[in-house]
């Protein structure tokens, strides 16, 4: 059990560091974008209502796109702060993968080899479902969540088996392989709103996706790297 | 290959034969639980937890709404 409680405890530590700076880096970059999108969507959810009762019910409340009428944090530093919180846990998560991917091949050696595992997280989790799937900003028009989620999922998992045959295997049927896996979920294709038509100006998404890109970049190789660094200290030595 | 001090019996032994069940178990655990955590916060349906995590979902292109 020495073992798992040390793989914990390197993704605890990445984890933990790299969500904190995940956050600072979204509060600049996604956020303000975010909440732009957000007077939009208000907006426009404001415009269809003909009375003044209709208009005031849509404006007052903080939950206005499909949050329905359930708790959600005040704006400020209540919802920074949970923001923060999911950081950090999901930090962990995705720490607890790449560490336990990493352990499959031998363990990460050293911080360096680590920054390449948090490139190919990078490539796994955010650019293969993104390709397809893009980040959203409020008010966007989505197909049904299930189907995506189900899509992003098959995703990320053919993505990360396609990676694994690249790293572990130099046979061509491998190669062709993972080729096949990379491109067949855009074969099959991602599902799509009905329109896409939307509240939001173009340019504020495009810059939205620039601002979730990189940010996720940086977290992928931050978490890859304080992973490698932590683990040279916890499990190689144990 | 000289990274495996964990367990005796994985010592300088190549990466597949070194992953023994010793270690395959507190691998497989350590990534069920990663993906409890992500899968957790990234998919909840619970409106709170959605909402809590609002600003989370978008910036990481999570499907969400």
């Amino acid at each position: 059990m020495d073992y798992f409680r040390n793989i914990v405890i390197v993704a605890a530590i990445a984890g933990a560091i790299a969500g904190l700076g995940m956050t600072v880096a979204q509060q600049f970059a996604t956020v303000p974008l975010i909440l732009q999108a957000e007077v939009f969507e208000e907006q426009s959810s404001k415009a269809p209502a003909t009375t003044p009762e209709m208009a005031h019910e849509h404006a007052s409340g903080a939950a206005a796109h499909n949050h329905g009428e359930g708790w959600a944090p005040s704006d400020g530093i209540e919802r920074t702060g949970f923001t923060l919180a999911v950081n950090v846990i999901t930090g962990i998560g995705f720490a607890l993968l790449l560490v336990a991917a990493s352990e499959l091949f031998g363990g990460l050696g050293g911080w360096h080899q680590g920054v390449f595992w948090g490139l190919a997280g990078f490539i796994a989790f955010t650019l293969a479902p993104g390709l397809g799937l893009p980040p959203e900003l409020p008010a966007m028009p989505a197909a049904e969540l299930g189907p995506r989620q189900l899509w992003w999922v098959g995703t990320v998992v053919s993505a990360g088996v396609a990676l694994g045959l690249l790293f572990h295997s130099r046979s061509l049927v491998s190669v062709l392989a993972a080729v096949v896996l990379l491109v067949a979920p855009h074969i099959i294709g991602a599902p799509q709103p009905v329109s896409h038509e939307s509240p939001i100006p173009e340019g504020l998404h495009h810059s939205f996706v620039v601002a979730a890109a990189v940010t996720t970049f940086l977290f992928w190789v931050l978490l890859g790297g304080l992973a490698g660094f932590f683990r040279e200290r916890f499990i190689h030595a144990a | 290959m000289n990274t495996f001090s964990i367990k005796p019996e994985g010592a300088g032994i190549n990466a597949a034969a070194a992953l023994t069940t010793s270690r395959a178990v507190p691998i497989f655990m350590a990534a069920l639980l990663g993906v409890f955590i992500v899968g957790g916060v990234g998919f909840s349906h619970i409106e709170a937890v959605h909402n809590a995590a609002h600003d989370y979902r978008h910036s990481m292109a999570f499907p969400c709404h």
